[in-house]
């Protein structure tokens, strides 16, 4: 059978790339440009020049889609010029994806000693703190922090910062 | 200051040490200083030497302020010709014309803001239809930008999606490092447009020169050689086949002339029927036998039901695009796809496909043809009898069979007439967009590649003139025919006076049916014959506009008097229009309507109230 009828079938899913380009001017543009362009969908996307004697720069981006949208996406990323490598982590074994996230909660009373309670839990710092607001860091993976703030809406959740999600390949191969 | 008279003896005036005794650069490297100082250029002399060493030569541009130091260093030279269009977008489409003929990476020069974003269209088709194209930019000085300067427009932001690379040089020491790597990568790996944009300070400052064999891009590297256990298995499937199909495309092309010859040969080899996109025309002789014609939209029934009914594909340099799978969950269902393509992002595009061979059409079918032969391969004779009398009669309909007429010129008869007049000249032929260029691809035969030039994917209205006088610029001594229509003529006549201005006896073969002829057809099959905005009420006279540019004109309207018109137009060493008054109603059949798949064709006239068009089919129109 052809894989005609196999593709129908296929389902939504959320993959991690990590693609390792030159850190030269517009090349986040071209990469950003290609997922609008195509329609693709961007979850979450981080850049950062991560060797500075080659000016290469490391972008970690999530997005969704059918096998076959996702095989198109690291193609078309592939394509373009200053692409050095594209490594689809979700496929290519397991990796450790981390986020950090900025909260500011603002409350008095018994609703501000609870966000410090969870955040307790939650190993969040206090980096900001005022008689009425606190701002907690928080780092660890996606659902992680999603969690934290779902918790922190009733408390007094004023405002929210987020890195993205970087990841790496875990074992002692680079990418 | 000082006499010389109490200076330490050796010193001059100025205080600079001179004799043995005292220290200074070992001559090797004061030499390697000195060579490199006098290599010194202004970045327009670089750009003149990385274009000669790039084996440039012809620029198709326009002047303008911000790239008036390269025209005048143009103007000091004489090994690169300077061919001025009128119009940017005509420079680029003159570019791809002469690349496509060649094979040769064509160049562009343009200037700051309105020149850039009029060669948007021209970047989008070639980027379209991965033709090599290098296009300079003019830009504003680099102090200025970003301040809504004079002219400026930010072209590299315009371009990054229309173009496979673009470059903004910002240093004069990157100029001739970024030309060499903007030809490579344009003619290299899957072919594209590259723009390189040129502040104008950049241009008139000095600086070191670097030739080609000292550049290597960091990135870069598209991959040529197939993988051999796929090819092996490819091999395999196609051997084992019983009702195979070739389907090729441009690829074929852009791969080149031996890769063209070895998939006639790897054809030959096994026997089996092959189809050409309508990029592909030319990648394998017309007269062959094995040769199906054009399949798509308005491919020919026998290409179409082939390609339905097979049970191994091969595409080969083909993208599986919209107008040629028609509805995609019905295309060609019961095939094992094989497709070799030299870029990993058309594979799984809009087809899965079965066993895909990332490579250079080129090298994988030379692979293809060694393991054929070393296997002794022998495909099963009994099922491609078979398989060939099926198509033998799906061929029998005749499926580009019109009615014919005494009193008014058929379009199609107007092709047919052309294509037998000037084959003995194998002739070079454009076309603008729309009816006649389909009739064009279905009635013009071509045996070889790069004689056929037409704007496949981006389907541009416009190309074919700008496109002729490239490919004539390129081929002084060949017949270079621009197949037209009136509408498409119009959108960039002025061409005309570039043509007249170098001489170049481009011919223009006009199917004038006052109609945008295709626009037309689809109102009458898909909204009721509601000819909206689609009629041209005011057309000038052809004859006196030809006049009028220094051409010659020539009108036709009866088919007994079209073959003198043609020998005619073939006569004149100079351009030529010639205004052909064709069956105004006349539709374009085969067509396989948008929304349907392979095996629903309308066939003609006759078909069309008995398959009507669906709704979902109207929107992929």
């Amino acid at each position: 059978m052809s894989k005609t009828t196999a593709a129908a079938e296929q389902e939504l899913a959320c993959h991690t790339i990590s693609v390792l380009v030159d850190n030269e001017a517009g090349v986040l543009a071209r990469v950003i440009g290609l997922f609008s362009g195509r329609g693709y969908n961007i979850e979450s996307l981080t850049v950062a020049e991560v060797n500075t004697q080659e000016h290469l720069s490391r972008i970690t981006l999530v997005t969704r889609g059918t096998p076959m949208v996702i095989e198109q996406i690291k193609a078309q990323l592939g394509r373009l010029v200053p692409v050095h490598k594209v490594s689809d982590l979700t496929v290519e074994g397991p990796h450790v994806s981390r986020e950090l996230a900025l909260i500011k909660v603002s409350g008095a009373g018994e609703k501000r000693v609870e966000s410090l309670r969870i955040a307790d839990i939650f190993r969040a710092r206090v980096v900001d703190s005022t008689n009425s607001s606190f701002v907690f860091e928080i780092v660890g993976k996606t659902e992680k922090i999603n969690a934290f703030i779902a918790l922190m809406e009733p408390l007094g959740l004023a405002d929210v910062a987020r890195t993205g999600v970087a990841a790496i390949a875990r074992g002692c191969d680079p990418l | 200051m000082g006499t010389p008279a109490l200076l330490p003896s050796g010193t001059t005036p100025t205080g600079i040490v001179q004799g043995r005794s005292t220290p200074r650069a070992p001559p090797a490297l004061f030499e390697q200083v000195k060579a490199m100082v006098d290599q010194e250029k202004s970045g327009a002399e670089i750009i003149l030497k990385a274009l000669a060493d790039q084996g440039v030569d012809v620029l198709f541009g326009y002047p303008g302020g911000s790239v008036l130091p390269l025209y005048d260093e143009i103007f000091k030279q004489n090994h690169i010709r300077h061919i001025l269009v009128r119009h940017e977008q005509g420079a680029v489409h003159a570019a791809e014309g002469y690349a496509r003929s060649t094979g040769k990476v064509g160049v562009v020069l343009v200037t700051s803001g309105p020149g850039a974003t009029n060669a948007v269209t021209g970047l989008t088709d070639a980027m379209m239809d991965s033709i090599p194209v290098v296009c300079f930019t003019g830009q504003v000085p680099t102090h200025l930008i970003g301040n809504d300067a004079f002219q400026e427009a930010d072209t590299t932001g315009i371009t990054r999606q229309c173009t496979k690379h673009n470059y903004l040089v910002k240093k004069s020491e990157d100029l001739a490092r970024v030309i060499h790597e903007a030809f490579q990568v344009a003619s290299t790996g899957r072919p594209g447009p590259v723009v390189v944009d040129l502040p104008k300070d950049i241009l008139l400052r000095p600086a070191p020169y670097v030739p080609p064999t000292r550049v290597r891009h960091k990135s870069y590297r598209p991959q040529i050689k197939g993988d051999i256990k796929a090819i092996e298995e490819a091999v395999d499937l196609i051997a084992h086949a019983k009702r195979p199909i070739f389907y090729c495309g441009g690829g074929v092309i852009n791969s080149g002339p031996q890769a063209c010859q070895l998939l006639t040969q790897f054809t030959r080899l096994t026997g089996y029927p092959l189809t050409l996109t309508l990029m592909g025309l030319g990648a394998f002789p017309a007269s062959d036998p094995q040769f199906l014609g054009m399949l798509g939209m308005h491919g020919t029934y026998e290409a179409n039901l082939a390609m339905h009914n097979c049970d191994v594909m091969v595409a080969v340099g083909a993208r599986f695009d919209d107008r040629v799978t028609g509805r995609l969950d019905a295309f060609s269902p019961g095939a094992t796809k094989i497709q070799i393509d030299i870029d990993p992002s058309s594979v799984n595009k809009n087809v899965p496909v079965d066993l895909p061979i990332i490579g250079d059409v080129g090298h994988v079918l030379e692979d293809m043809i060694k393991v054929w032969k070393a296997r002794q391969c022998r495909p099963d004779q009994a099922a491609l009898a078979d398989w060939w009398k099926r198509i033998e009669e799906w061929r029998a309909r005749d499926c580009l069979h019109y009615e014919m007429s005494d009193t008014v010129i058929k379009p199609q008869y107007a092709i047919q007439r052309l294509y037998e007049l000037t084959r003995e000249r194998e002739p070079l032929i454009t076309t603008e967009v729309g009816q006649h260029q389909m009739w064009a691809a279905q009635f013009f035969k071509f045996e070889k590649p790069n004689q056929w030039m037409t704007s496949g994917g981006l389907g541009t209205m416009g190309y074919g003139l700008p496109a002729s006088i490239g490919v004539q610029v390129a081929h002084p001594g060949s017949l270079v025919v621009d197949i037209s229509g009136e509408a498409s003529f119009m959108m960039n006549l002025q061409e005309l006076a570039t043509a007249v201005q170098y001489r170049l006896p481009i011919k223009v073969f006009i199917l004038n049916n006052h109609y945008m002829g295709m626009v037309r057809q689809w109102q009458e099959l898909l909204h009721g014959g509601r000819y909206s905005e689609s009629y041209s009420e005011a057309l000038p006279d052809i004859v006196k506009l030809a006049e009028a540019f220094g051409a010659t004109g020539l009108r036709v309207e009866k088919p007994a008097e079209l073959d003198d018109t043609i020998r005619q137009m073939m006569a004149i060493d100079g351009p030529v229009l010639v205004d052909v008054r064709v069956d105004p109603s006349e539709n374009c059949f085969p067509m396989i309507p948008s929304g349907a798949p392979h095996y629903q064709m309308l066939l003609g006239p006759a078909d069309k109230e008995s398959q009507p068009i669906s709704k979902e089919g109207a929107i992929l129109v």
